[in-house]
């Protein structure tokens, strides 16, 4: 398979790997996928007191792609805020990467990671709150 | 001395011809051109003869006695093909039941199931974990309507050699016809037909060093007599089985393949052996969850399948982009379904995701062994760093006991 040059340079230097402290108040963790199908991802966001996301954090055990699409989900959640954050579509990954048809799903993941970290994000706050 | 890259791993997919084998056939494209049915003339005459020669050179190759029982074919698939559908059509009177293993290549599975769409019973056997055929069991599924017991020699995945000898003497006892797909193992375990009591038997040249485009279904003359219905029809080649104006160039560079793959065997065997032990020891000196693949003893020697826990297959082949090796990783296949010889076997899906085959020939050499090993080491590192399943293993997370949230 011919990798688009997106791909290839998010494979070799991948931006935002690594972890953030999961039971920080201020940090929402997404992990989506599984083992056996080959492809599982984990895609964390640290929100400051203004509601903006300062930091993301990711670590993926997936093809070339999968690892492209989360590379580039903490880029681009990185300095939004949690409702934009939320607007990210795999649509958007899909073009920006130039994924084939048969990759979508690696896009699919991404964007279910992002929602995941917001939803854990914003549970762990109520849970604060509350 | 620096090793040159891209460095090819990847022999079960096919192999470079070897400078010999080219050597020989150039001649038959240029100078003896002639058509080997053409007898009325010398052009003609010339091609025969070399057909003639190639057929004992394959036939030898195989410890078949005469070199009469070569039917030449564009392949192993073919051979395959008119094997199975050959015999099943004219045997069909005597039963309708036809037994094969589930690991075998997709051209045998296929043949098979095209044949259960016409009305014939196929049982496909399983296989242990090891990835060998139990013998009790292939015992067990024959009947008196068994016609024909279908069986590779060599797995192309995880190179494990089926136990020949008794399959073929189960199948004689009982009467049955054994056909053996041999596309894998000419040349890297011996093959002896009358030994193995094999009737039927496929290979092809290009998985032996020379030319893609010829293969061979050598068909058991006497005792018993095997008759097959031909796929093909036409001018009445090759005994009838196989019309089509023969290839001459690209069959004397079999005949050529097949004596260098016999007389080469032993040295070349214990040679890549060696090779294949110093890549396996120095993979699993540097790096820990490294898993094999099938039996260890009853291997081709060439064949090193391993899975590198919690780094996907195709991830790891992008970051060895100058190495060529295969994976049963589901993300390289069209289907996205991980490898059915791996799931045969009974390892996890997980696991096969991240299963490498590396697949060392003739002319592989202990430095791009030595700088595999490196890169493999660097990559699967660097992944592992970067994967999710790693953090948890080391966190002491078992990953059976997760909730994943899959697709």
């Amino acid at each position: 398979m011919a990798y688009s040059d997106k791909v290839l340079d998010h494979y070799n230097a991948p931006r935002n790997v690594g972890a953030l402290p999961k039971d920080d108040p201020n940090v929402g963790t997404g992990v989506v996928g599984a083992p056996e199908c080959g492809d599982v991802m984990k895609l964390q966001i640290r929100v400051g007191a203004d509601g903006v996301i300062e930091e993301a954090r990711f670590k993926t055990f997936g093809c070339g792609s999968a690892i492209a699409s989360s590379s580039l989900a903490t880029e681009w959640v990185k300095g939004k805020t949690l409702e934009q954050a939320a607007t990210i579509r795999n649509t958007d990954i899909v073009q920006e990467l130039n994924l084939p048809p048969i990759k979508i799903h690696c896009s699919v993941l991404a964007e279910d990671a992002i929602r995941a970290a917001l939803a854990d994000y914003k549970a762990k706050q109520a849970a604060t709150a509350g | 001395m620096a090793v040159q890259t891209p460095i090819y791993l990847d022999n079960h997919a096919t192999t470079r011809c070897d400078p010999r084998v080219v050597e020989a056939m150039l001649p038959y494209f240029t100078t003896h051109f002639g058509n080997a049915a053409s007898r009325t003339h010398v052009f003609g005459r010339i091609a025969e003869e070399a057909v003639d020669k190639a057929r004992a050179q394959l036939a030898r190759a195989i410890g078949a006695t005469t070199d009469k029982e070569i039917v030449l074919t564009s392949g192993a698939t073919e051979s395959d093909n008119l094997a199975i559908k050959g015999a099943a059509h004219m045997y069909r009177e005597r039963g309708d039941h036809l037994i094969t293993v589930c690991t075998e290549h997709k051209a045998v599975l296929d043949a098979h199931h095209a044949l259960e769409r016409e009305g014939f019973r196929v049982t496909f056997l399983p296989v242990g974990a090891d990835g060998l055929v139990d013998l009790a069991l292939l015992a067990a599924a024959m009947t008196d309507q068994t016609i024909l017991v279908s069986v590779m020699a060599v797995n192309n995945e995880i190179g494990v050699v089926q136990p020949l000898q008794q399959i073929g003497k189960l199948c004689k006892d009982r009467g049955v016809l054994f056909f053996c797909d041999a596309a894998q193992a000419i040349g890297k375990v011996p093959i002896d037909v009358e030994a193995m009591h094999i009737d039927l038997l496929a290979f092809t040249a290009h998985k032996m060093y020379g030319p893609k485009g010829v293969g061979a279904l050598w068909v058991r003359r006497k005792s018993p007599r095997v008759r097959l219905e031909p796929l093909f029809h036409g001018g009445g080649h090759e005994r009838g089985l196989r019309s089509g104006t023969l290839a001459v160039a690209l069959i004397v560079a079999f005949g050529a393949a097949a004596e260098l793959a016999a007389r080469e065997l032993p040295e070349e065997s214990s040679r890549v052996l060696a090779l294949r032990q110093r890549l396996w020891d120095g993979l699993r000196n540097n790096l820990t969850h490294v898993h094999l693949n099938g039996d260890w003893s009853a291997r081709a020697p060439g064949n090193l399948n391993v899975s590198f826990a919690y780094v996907e297959g195709e991830s790891l082949l992008m970051g060895i982009n100058d190495i060529a090796v295969s994976s049963g990783s589901a993300c390289t296949s069209a289907s996205l379904e991980p490898s059915y010889v791996l799931k045969a076997l009974g390892v996890d899906d997980e696991l096969a995701h991240t299963s490498i085959r590396f697949g060392i020939g003739r002319f592989n050499t202990e430095q791009e062994i030595d700088y595999t090993i490196a890169r493999v080491t660097e990559v699967v590192t660097r992944l592992r760093d970067m994967s999710p399943l790693w953090e948890m293993v080391q966190e002491g997370v078992d990953l059976k006991t997760v909730n994943w949230v899959g697709h």
